[in-house]
């Protein structure tokens, strides 16, 4: 049972899986490079991001480059662990079937 | 989920790491011109010295200041092409040129680079030239492998054989020249045509 609850539900959708995988390999990326990424709207990027604050997986940081808006976000250390775990999770769920 | 789906995601993870993280635009045409740059400034140095110099370099001399202009204006004229078709790939793509993958690219590239480069001319002045073709082989190698982290395409591959050339010529300084035309010229030209097959002419 202990791998199943090593599934982090947070992650259990296609955008935020992919939000979290951009992020663990970039210092930071601003949400016109996640869009592009991952082809999502910009509701749909904007829930999903969100929710995964709300988690505090992400911070976010909101600046202006010049007179645009710009927002960016990073991992946490939080966010980090549990995506390696949640990693670790799969790759055991692949692995005993 | 199923496991199918796991799968899925494992895999698209990996996608997104490498295709976020990685600069991609460095084309395989600026390879093969760099390449072409090479033979013709090598073909030059040849001919100085050949019809000039009796075969033989004086490094005080001034057939050596043409030979090392020249050598300048393949460096420059591989860069400028580089930048251009790197530029004009990015647009085309809709990415941006200078991003921070792009900068770590260039930055880790430079560090061992621009090393060698003065080691080299610091050796110069001090009349030790023998392993000069050996020395830029070699930091030319160190500079690609340093780099390869930063991009996708195997320069690092290329890094492994430019640092092995190097070290040959150093064992046999009489075919300095022909090794550094080999990893300049050559090289890059089948690197270029590689990596041209591989990415570029899918688009």
């Amino acid at each position: 049972m202990s791998i199943i609850t090593n599934i982090n539900k947070v992650f259990d959708h296609r955008i935020r899986l992919g939000i979290m995988s951009i992020l663990m390999v970039n210092e930071y990326a601003d949400f016109n490079t996640l869009k592009e990424l991952l082809g999502a709207t910009d509701g749909n990027l904007a829930s999903h991001t969100k929710a995964l604050e709300k988690a505090d997986y992400i911070s976010v940081e909101k600046q202006f480059i010049g007179r645009k808006p710009n927002t960016r976000y990073a991992t946490t250390k939080l966010g980090r662990v549990a995506f390696n775990k949640h990693i670790e999770a799969l790759e055991k769920l692949i692995n005993t079937k | 989920m199923e496991p199918k789906d796991y799968l899925k995601d494992i895999s698209e993870i990996k996608q997104l790491m490498n295709k976020s993280s990685r600069f991609i635009s460095l084309s395989g045409l600026s390879g093969i011109l760099a390449g072409i740059y090479a033979i013709i400034g090598a073909a030059v140095a040849y001919w100085l010295v050949m019809n000039y110099s009796n075969g033989t370099l004086l490094l005080n001399g001034e057939i050596f200041r043409w030979i090392l202009l020249d050598l300048a204006l393949v460096a420059l004229f591989s860069i400028i092409t580089a930048v251009i078709i790197t530029t004009r790939k990015a647009k085309k793509q809709g990415e941006k040129i200078w991003d921070g993958t792009s900068r770590r690219l260039v930055f880790n590239f430079l560090i061992p680079l621009v090393s060698g480069g003065l080691y080299i001319l610091i050796i110069l002045n001090q009349q030790k030239y023998g392993q000069t073709g050996a020395l830029m082989l070699i930091f030319y190698g160190l500079a690609l492998i340093n780099a390869s982290k930063y991009s996708i395409g195997n320069i690092r591959y290329l890094g492994f054989i430019e640092i092995l050339l190097g070290l040959i010529s150093a064992v046999i300084p009489g075919y300095g020249f022909w090794i550094w035309v080999l990893g300049f010229g050559v090289m890059h030209i089948i690197y270029g045509t590689w990596m041209y097959l591989k990415h570029d002419s899918k688009e």
